[in-house]
């Protein structure tokens, strides 16, 4: 066994560098943002939201934007739409029940086609985990993750992040790496297949907040733990809530449980957001929802609409939000055209 | 057949137990005589390559590759596969059944290895150990033996239910053949793409856990013991877990005949190298974690690991380059085996040249039962490969013979470039002397 300890010593190949983002407009991961470029476009999201409506229009007059979407959406899908017509971009929407997509297209072969066409920019919204980067990789154009599969939804964290700040810190200017300290954020759920949750679970730790994991095993595996520093486990709802100023619920999402039984029953009783639970353990706490709501399961209606709620402001944020990445993934490339 | 004289090289042969510089005369496809440099008694006519400063050592074998044909030519073929292999120092191969047809007949198994194939080297066909390799209904082994396959498998995929394991290894006893067990408990695998464990939750895939593999191998010692008495040769592909090598382990010290491959990319890299969704780090067996991947090096340099396998995997361009939980799994890996060994195995740790070549010839030989291959002893086949052990070379896989380029070690330096593979007397690759 000396030769075995001795042999953990050897020299294994290491793992090289990634290359991502190509291109500097790019958003494929909230990993891809510093503390600073987070704190840019939080105070870009601000100016944005303030401005004269007709100035705002002339930032990305007539660049073209591809809003490339392979799973429905209501809000993500909308706010884009809304924020790059903000800023007076022409966007195109590409949905795969109405392309060539259904045809059998690539994702590539996809992509090489809307950069032909003139897309400067594409915001994709894909069911499977990582596809953003096959995009980014075969276009070289500033792509923006809109939610890869289970992986990432890097805007809803910026949009969730503002929406904290909102009430935690209000009126703040700049965010660095201590400006969330303190702050315990629960996230409570189905965090095996949610990528709000990696997002989210990535970037509030670098500001200072810890997170708080909450579900049960099957839908939160212990390696949930290991994504980043600042994450911690807390299989207890009550307990969880009396330690946070925020509450993250999130849905079950049953199109990727993959035959996975779950008594719903008993779901509820443990994990289900209710008036009695909130108002006995978390009186003052925020209530975020990245949505779509299911009432009555993960999260009751009084409570969705109750005044602890914040889950129509994260929806007006997106807005702000995507606002500033729209315009940074475009300002990267404003002089030189493609990367 | 002309003669061939491989002359002032170092003889490399581990089953022999020579280490020593040689001079080596090949003549109608078998060695005919070694002796001390310069003392050959008759080369009269001979070819000539010489072999000054560098290594002659038996020809390598790879005992699990997918050369595609039948039916998926797009891939590769056997032409070019073996161009592959041959450029990589390889002069016998044992080609895998999940071809379009699977091969469980004699009839492709024989057309396999027909000269209208145009192999560079030898293809020694493993046949498919049931039906389409459906897992159902066991193949007829003693026909397949008869038109020359070497071993039954059901590669791609495991032969899961007991019943059917049990039949197979009783038949194939009887037959005299090894069976090759890919082992994963595919129920403990849906709809997964990597290695289950802090990497895959990160970057939201589904895993395949540890014990999809460990506990196919468990429960196949389990009836190889059963059938002690038939003497049943279990061998494990592409091994890829601690657990799973433990078992093995466990399994020989209790004497029955348990063998094992690993894989070059499973005792170098780890999860961490899917990086942001490499489809050329997709592969079945999944790299693992770090832990697992240190376990197959201490298998490898303590001798619980018999042979390097480099379940050289081809696929089209166009198949890697989608999303990575629908890219198909493996790699290529017969032109990068030697130079990764040798660059690792050899001068990273240590190992000794003789044992890193026994386990890429001598062992799989053995392995397989390939008589007079795997070492250059007067009378074997005149299977030889010649390179320089301390040249130094950057792989690129655009120049690769094979007809797919999916590999993770683009562009990793090598130890160890391969002059000339022989085989059966013929120069299958290389030239100038």
């Amino acid at each position: 066994m000396t030769l075995t300890a001795a042999r953990r010593t050897l020299l294994t190949p290491v793992v090289p560098a990634s290359s991502f983002p190509h291109n500097p407009g790019s958003l494929l991961s909230v990993s891809d943002l510093t503390v600073d470029s987070v704190s840019r476009l939080l105070r870009r999201a601000t100016e944005l939201e303030g401005q004269d409506p007709v100035l705002r229009d002339r930032i990305l007059a007539k660049r073209r934007i591809a809003l490339l979407f392979y799973e429905s959406s209501t809000r993500t899908r909308t706010s884009f739409e809304l924020a790059s017509k903000a800023l007076g971009a022409d966007t195109t929407l590409i949905s795969s029940l109405s392309s060539s997509i259904e045809k059998g297209e690539s994702l590539k072969d996809t992509g090489l086609t809307l950069r032909a066409l003139g897309a400067e920019a594409i915001i994709l919204r894909h069911n499977s985990s990582g596809a953003p980067w096959l995009l980014e990789e075969a276009t070289r154009l500033p792509v923006i993750n809109a939610g890869d599969g289970m992986h990432e939804h890097p805007t809803q964290a910026l949009l969730d992040l503002r929406t904290v700040l909102a009430h935690l810190r209000p009126g703040i200017g700049e965010v660095g790496a201590e400006t969330l300290a303190g702050v315990n954020v629960t996230i409570v759920g189905d965090i095996l297949h949610s990528r709000v949750a990696r997002s989210n679970m990535l970037l509030l730790p670098r500001l200072g907040a810890q997170v708080l994991l909450c579900g049960p095993k099957e839908l939160l595996p212990e390696q949930a733990a290991g994504a980043g520093p600042g994450i911690a486990i807390e299989r207890d709802f009550d307990s969880a809530l009396r330690r946070s100023q925020i509450v993250m619920m999130l849905r079950i999402q049953a199109e990727r449980l993959a035959g996975l039984q779950l008594d719903l029953d008993e779901y509820k009783a443990s994990y289900q957001l209710t008036g009695q639970r909130l108002a006995e353990h978390s009186p003052t706490a925020v209530v975020l929802h990245p949505g779509p709501i299911i009432r009555g399961l993960e999260i009751t209606a009084g409570v969705a609409d109750g005044p602890q709620s914040a889950i129509l402001e994260q929806v007006t944020n997106g807005v702000a939000i995507r606002m500033a990445v729209v315009e940074r993934a475009l300002a990267a490339t404003a002089q030189g055209g493609v990367a | 057949m002309t003669a061939l004289a491989i002359l002032n090289g170092r003889l490399v042969d581990p089953a022999a137990g020579v280490d020593a510089a040689k001079d080596i005369l090949l003549k109608d496809g078998r060695v005919a005589e070694i002796a001390g440099t310069g003392k050959l008694k008759s080369r009269n006519g001979a070819e000539i390559l010489d072999a000054s400063g560098l290594v002659v050592a038996p020809g390598l074998i790879d005992i699990h590759v997918h050369l595609r044909e039948p039916g998926q030519g797009y891939k590769e073929t056997i032409a070019t596969g073996t161009a592959a292999a041959a450029a990589g120092g390889f002069t016998s191969v044992a080609a895998m059944p999940n071809t379009t047809p699977v091969n469980d007949s004699p009839e492709i198994t024989r057309w396999m290895q027909a000269p209208e194939r145009g192999a560079a080297v030898r293809v020694f066909p493993i046949a498919a150990a049931t039906r389409a390799s459906k897992g159902e209904t066991i193949t007829d082994f003693a026909a397949l033996k008869a038109a020359g396959a070497v071993a039954v498998t059901d590669d791609g995929k495991p032969i899961l239910k007991d019943s059917v394991m049990r039949e197979t290894l009783a038949a194939a006893a009887r037959a005299g053949l090894t069976v090759i067990q890919h082992a994963e408990d595919t129920r403990m695998t849906q709809g997964a793409a990597m290695n289950l464990g802090p990497m895959s939750f990160k970057l939201g895939l589904r895993g395949m856990p540890v014990e999809a593999e460990s506990g196919l191998v468990e429960r196949d010692i389990r009836l190889v013991g059963e059938l002690r008495d038939a003497h049943p040769h279990l061998h494990v592909a592409h091994t890829s877990t601690a657990a799973a090598l433990a078992a093995i382990r466990q399994a020989r010290r209790n004497g029955l005949r348990v063998t094992c491959e690993v894989a070059p990319h499973h005792f170098l890299l780890t999860d961490e190298h899917v990086g942001f969704y490499d489809t050329h780090a997709k592969m079945n067996p999944p790299l693992r974690s770090a832990a697992d991947r240190d376990a197959m090096i201490e298998g490898i340099l303590d001798g619980v690991v018999d042979a390097i396998a480099t379940d050289h995997a081809p696929h089209a361009m166009h198949e890697k380059e989608v999303e990575f939980e629908h890219a198909p799994n493996g790699i290529i890996g017969l032109e990068t085996a030697l130079g990764l060994c040798l660059r690792w195995l050899h001068s990273e740790w240590r190992m000794p040249l003789g044992r890193v070549l026994s386990l890429l010839s001598a062992q799989p030989a053995a392995l397989l039962g390939l008589k007079g291959r795997g070492t250059l002893a007067a009378g074997s086949f005149a299977d030889a490969v010649v390179f320089d052990p301390k040249a130094e070379w950057i792989y690129r896989a655009t120049e690769s013979k094979s007809k797919a380029k999916n590999t993770p070690f683009d562009g990793w330096t090598m130890q160890g470039k391969v002059r000339w593979t022989v085989s059966e007397g013929r120069v299958a690759y290389g030239s100038g002397q």
